[in-house]
């Protein structure tokens, strides 16, 4: 009775903490775990009169919709395909310009490259995609209108044409998304011992030898840790980048249609609804299980990178 | 300095500065296009030196006043209203679980941490809020679904507040009388203030540059918000007409060509106004993005 009361007072002077966990906690409730427990309505014939607990069940017909035409296997291709494209892209082009800025002398030069290379991770993909028509608008781009013509070749209908959609996508998202990555690598750069360097000086080391002895070895960290990010994110699509950028355009579909265009298109046509939750819950269970999965084997390797 | 090393100074940087003027030239095509005058685009298409400029993208947005500078204020009221809601809620929710001995502390943490992990997606979350909530044409659209508080910045909050405020000044605090309450407004909101700009920066960021909650919750075009009305205006010029006053036949003055990127360019302009003062905090927002929670 005695301990029970000091629990008990004890408790007390908590309340207010915990008081003030109270609304985060209910918000992350109701636009966090409703949903988790919502993704049931895969399962289900959804109706809007019974709601998604009260709907009738549908056991795997959802799928059978999502699996019955080719279209599933599009789009699981393209989300894979374009995020491994991404994610080697991104990796490559981060370093590069990380070790090139880290080295630039001038220290002004170096806050001028570091601000100008981040610049576009602020802008709206909105604004990404009418930047995209200015360039490549049929009927007034600078790629029909100027760059074309003057190189001598003929116009390209380049919202109708699926050719070069995987390099468009490819540079626009290294463009816009490359900064990032980047102010990470110098970061990591910068916390590099400046005695490794002044030894491999006195040793005589090429540059060259420089960055792959000691810069990327001691990079290695900072790769794991974002690729492990972005390998947990490999289902998952940069919506704006497909649905924006190309436009919404029906003939690209084949080249810029990811599981996220997918369910978004397919939950606002007619009769969609079931593949829609069906590819929504598709996506976040292979999604969960890949982070788990990418967490586990780093912590394996080398645990101290390890996210969780 | 050495002689290969000055050859190698000036490669790199004769390639950032390639690199930064790739950077920077969409958007100075951006501009470049909204100033062109509307028949020189018709004739020479988008470019970087038109024949002939106007202002006559930026006059019909003046003119034609209400869509534009309504879109541009629910914009401004949501980034607003949400930036300081989310500041809040993270703040709140970050102080007690940076006490370690706040029993159940480790069951909350899961409970906000397992929010990164899994997701419900759109389906679920489109319903619920439509349906049990009804926030379809609502200025809560913009703000609810999604935006509102994130995992991983009460995390950032959380671990910023564990290792840049002594437990000892909670204790002097206690001392002297003050309750949680009074510790949290007046010691960690102030000591916690770099943080809270930085996770403040990144929410307000996302607020205003965010464009689905309008395309999945906003039909009636007097609730567009910025990123909305370009939105629907890349597919339908007329959007940016349908809320215009009484004047139907202003359609056919509308400069169709150059509009569409001078609006897209007042859209940018409050970020590429504050960017060169706050990019210390973007810039070290990032990195705390990269390590972990």
């Amino acid at each position: 009775m005695e301990k029970k009361k000091m629990n008990f007072a004890r408790f007390k002077q908590f309340i207010p903490l915990y008081i003030m966990l109270l609304p985060g906690a209910v918000y992350l409730f109701i636009n966090n775990y409703i949903p988790m427990a919502g993704i049931v309505v895969a399962f289900k014939t959804y109706n809007v009169n019974d709601g998604i607990f009260h709907s009738p069940w549908a056991g795997l017909k959802n799928f059978e919709f999502l699996f019955g035409t080719n279209e599933a296997a599009v789009i699981i291709r393209n989300t894979l395909l374009y995020n491994v494209a991404f994610i080697i892209v991104n990796t490559v082009v981060g370093i590069m310009l990380a070790i090139f800025i880290s080295d630039v002398m001038n220290t002004r030069m170096k806050k001028l490259y570091q601000s100008s290379i981040l610049l576009p991770f602020l802008i709206s993909i909105v604004v990404v995609s009418y930047i995209v028509f200015a360039l490549l608008s049929h009927e007034n781009g600078m790629f029909n209108k100027g760059l074309l013509p003057m190189l001598g070749m003929e116009p390209v209908q380049w919202y109708n044409d699926t050719t070069w959609w995987p390099v468009i996508l490819i540079v626009t998202n290294c463009w816009k998304g490359v900064g990032y990555g980047t102010l990470i690598y110098i970061a990591a750069i910068a916390g590099i011992d400046q005695s490794f360097y002044e030894a491999a000086d006195l040793d005589g080391a090429s540059k060259w030898q420089q960055i792959t002895r000691i810069t990327l070895p001691c990079l290695i960290p900072s790769i794991i840790t974002l690729l492990i990010m972005n390998i947990g994110r490999i289902f998952y699509s940069d919506f704006g980048l497909f649905y924006q950028v190309p436009q919404n355009s029906g003939s690209l579909y084949p080249v810029t249609n990811t599981i996220d265009t997918y369910v978004y298109r397919a939950l606002m046509s007619t009769g969609g609804f079931g593949r829609s939750s069906a590819a929504g819950l598709l996506q976040s269970v292979v999604g969960f299980t890949l982070v788990i999965v990418s967490n586990m084997v780093v912590r394996k390797a080398s645990a101290e990178n390890a996210i969780f | 300095m050495s002689k290969g090393r000055k050859a190698y100074q000036a490669v790199i940087n004769i390639i950032l500065i390639i690199v930064s003027l790739c950077m920077i030239l969409p958007l100075v095509l951006l501009f470049m296009s909204s100033i062109t005058e509307e028949n020189t685009l018709v004739a020479n298409g988008y470019s970087f030196f038109p024949a002939q400029f106007s202002a006559g993208a930026y006059e019909y947005i003046m003119q034609n006043s209400a869509t534009v500078f309504r879109a541009y204020g629910i914009t401004v009221l949501v980034t607003v209203i949400g930036t300081s809601l989310s500041i809040i809620l993270a703040s709140l929710m970050a102080f007690p679980l940076s006490l370690k001995d706040l029993p159940g502390r480790r069951v909350i943490t899961f409970y906000v941490f397992f929010t990164m992990l899994f997701s419900g997606g759109l389906v679920p979350s489109y319903i619920m809020w439509t349906t049990t909530f009804g926030i379809r044409n609502t200025l809560w659209a913009y703000i609810f679904p999604n935006f509102l508080l994130g995992a991983f910045n009460i995390i950032l909050v959380r671990t910023f507040f564990t290792t840049s405020i002594p437990a000892d000044i909670y204790e002097a605090a206690k001392i002297d009388g003050a309750g949680y309450l009074t510790i949290y407004w007046r010691i960690v909101m102030p000591l916690g203030k770099p943080i809270l700009v930085t996770i403040g920066l990144f929410t307000g960021l996302s607020y205003w540059n965010d464009w689905t909650n309008g395309l999945y919750y906003i039909n009636k075009s007097n609730m567009f918000s910025i990123q909305t009305l370009l939105n629907r205006m890349i597919q339908d010029i007329q959007a940016l007409a349908a809320h215009s006053t009484a004047n139907s036949g202003s359609l056919m003055q509308i400069p169709q060509v150059s509009i569409r990127m001078a609006i897209a360019f007042v859209a940018i302009l409050p970020i590429l106004i504050v960017y060169p003062f706050l990019q210390k905090y973007f810039a070290s927002g990032i990195m705390l993005g990269a390590v972990k929670g």
